[in-house]
């Protein structure tokens, strides 16, 4: 259950397939989704502060969905879950993107003080908006692609405070029901992209362990139906 | 006080350059046994050469001006400049060639485990033989060169390059949504490329032909399995990749050969065959390498050729991880 069950489990290519479960809003949908899938979630539900699990025929690491990508890429996880926002930040990370899991859907926006034109006139008389946002990299893609340049400022809390005192002319951030912005009197100005959860996989135990791998999606994928 | 050196190099020291080292010997070994003949080039080329090669290739991670104010650039791999020796300083010979280098190349990625923007290749190329044999011949001696280097594990990816652009132009997909899915298929993106083939509106059957393909991978039925999709293109690749399997069937080495129909390497100048090296202890690629016949032509040698490159500090990560892995100590840590 703990980690000396699964001992032996940096044996790559040997033992239990490894996925990395994400902690944090996307944990509920995720553990559903084993249930679904008739792996064993008990340990992984009874909130231990361990973070490797036996799941019986799969080993569960738990971690920060952004840190999926990391372990993924690393061949420290064969196999990971987390959203597609940290997958567009972390464009660079060579994991392949396997299934779309449909749970967890927010949107990534861009976002203004309501009724305030300070965005506009930035981008008019200045040449560029200042865009605070935790992910700096999409906010800057988005910016090139369409064109438009922004000073992007990388902020770790609370995002929609930045315009509130005057730090951005608006934010790069992730909406679920749009309350927190609505609070902040912010708007959604422009949609980037719509973001739920994604199953990805290490490159060579996509190709090594080819028939476990697929075996693990199939299930996924009837389960999500 | 501190004296930095650039990010993505590193100084090494005895005792892993000892490690390297052996591994370069055992390499070179394999490679004089079977008749490569070890080459070296200049570090630095001009940009033009390097881009004539492969315009889309690696990203050059260092160019300069030198006194001249000619711009030059670190080359990113060895085959351009061996395409490039082959069509000047060889010129007046008779092909095939046989050559192997042990060299730095320079790419501007971020520098993590087992990437770095300095890195040593070993490789061979085989100039003027064509497939099957030619590229049979070549994974033979790569397959030789991972038992020398003690990787009994390792297993060579083997797909083919056309396959995709050839089905896609079958399927009269447009250009700019034809890169779209080429690029989404090299990053390995099958839920953007679901979205993308749903955006096309084929018919079931093409649309079930491009998402299924890149799945198949295994042993010689996934041939099968792919002739099955059906049309022209799938089908001439699962007969060039039959062919090759099959010479190296002949040639004893067909074991350790992963066919993969999902393969795509990201550079731009292969054609035909293309080869990826894993080994279970370790989440990287080891190497690769491919058919290229229309590279040399590009320096005005018309000449079919095929190699493979290995990433030496990769392979020198995967004996470590081998050797942890084989260990009873570590199976109890």
């Amino acid at each position: 259950m703990r980690l000396g069950t699964v001992a032996g489990s940096r044996a790559r290519g040997d033992g239990a397939l490894k996925l990395a479960v994400p902690r944090g809003a996307l944990f509920g949908g995720t553990v559903e989704l084993l249930d679904r899938i008739g792996v064993d979630t008990a340990a992984i539900r009874s909130g231990s502060r361990a973070l490797v699990f036996d799941g019986g025929g799969l080993v569960l690491v738990t971690m920060r969905p952004s840190d999926v990508p990391t372990y993924v890429e690393a061949g420290a996880a064969d196999l990971g879950i987390t959203g597609k926002d940290v997958l567009i930040e972390q464009r660079d990370r060579a994991v392949y993107e396997l299934l779309d899991l449909e749970y967890g859907e927010c949107r990534m926006v861009l976002a203004a003080r309501r009724g305030d034109d300070t965005m506009a006139e930035a981008e008019r008389r200045l040449g560029a908006m200042r865009i605070a946002t935790k992910y700096p990299r999409a906010a800057e893609r988005h910016f090139q692609e369409s064109g438009r340049r922004a000073e992007v400022i990388e902020v770790k809390g609370s995002v929609e405070l930045a315009p509130l005192v005057g730090l951005a002319d608006g934010i790069v951030d992730l909406v679920d029901t749009g309350k927190t912005l609505a609070e902040n009197e912010l708007e959604v100005r422009e949609e980037i992209a719509t973001c739920t959860a994604r199953l990805v996989a290490n490159r060579v135990a996509h190709k090594l362990r080819a028939t476990e791998v697929d075996g693990l999606v199939n299930r996924m994928r009837e389960a999500t139906r | 006080m501190i004296h930095r050196i650039p990010p993505g190099t590193r100084d090494i020291l005895p005792e892993e350059m000892r490690e390297l080292r052996r591994l370069q010997v055992a390499l070179s070994s394999v490679f004089e046994r079977h008749g490569y003949g070890e080459v070296a080039t200049p570090t630095i080329e001009y940009d033009e050469v390097l881009a004539r090669g492969d315009e889309r290739g690696a990203p050059v991670a260092y160019r300069f001006f030198d006194a001249d104010g000619e711009l030059l650039a670190l080359r990113t791999d060895m085959t351009v400049p061996i395409a490039r020796l082959v069509a000047t300083r060889l010129a007046s010979e008779e092909p095939p060639f046989r050559l192997s280098y042990f060299a730095n190349a320079y790419r501007a990625v971020r520098p993590q485990r087992g990437q770095m923007r300095e890195f040593t290749q070993a490789g061979v190329e085989l100039v003027g033989r064509d497939a099957p044999d030619g590229t049979a011949e070549v994974v033979e001696v790569l397959s030789a060169a991972l038992d020398a280097a003690g990787l009994t594990r390792a297993v060579i990816g083997l797909g083919d390059a056309d396959l995709y652009p050839q089905l896609l132009a079958e399927l009269d997909v447009p250009g700019g949504q034809r890169d779209g899915i080429l690029e989404l298929l090299a990053a390995h993106d099958l839920v953007g490329l679901e979205r993308e083939v749903d955006a096309l509106r084929l018919g079931a059957g093409e649309s079930e032909t491009l998402l299924r393909l890149p799945n198949l991978r295994g042993g010689a039925e996934v041939l099968d399995e792919a002739r099955e999709l059906g049309g022209a293109a799938v089908e001439r690749a699962s007969q060039r990749l039959a062919a090759t399997y099959s010479a190296l069937s002949d040639r004893g080495v067909a074991g350790r050969i992963s066919l993969d129909l999902g393969l795509l390497r990201d550079l731009g100048y292969y054609t035909g065959a293309i080869l990826e090296v894993y080994d279970p202890a370790v989440g990287h690629i080891l190497g690769g390498g491919g058919r290229y016949d229309e590279l040399v032509g590009r320096f005005g040698r018309p000449l079919p050729a095929a190699g493979f490159a290995l990433y030496l500090e990769r392979v020198h990560i995967a004996q470590a991880e081998e050797e942890r892995v084989g260990s009873p100590q570590e199976a109890r840590a």
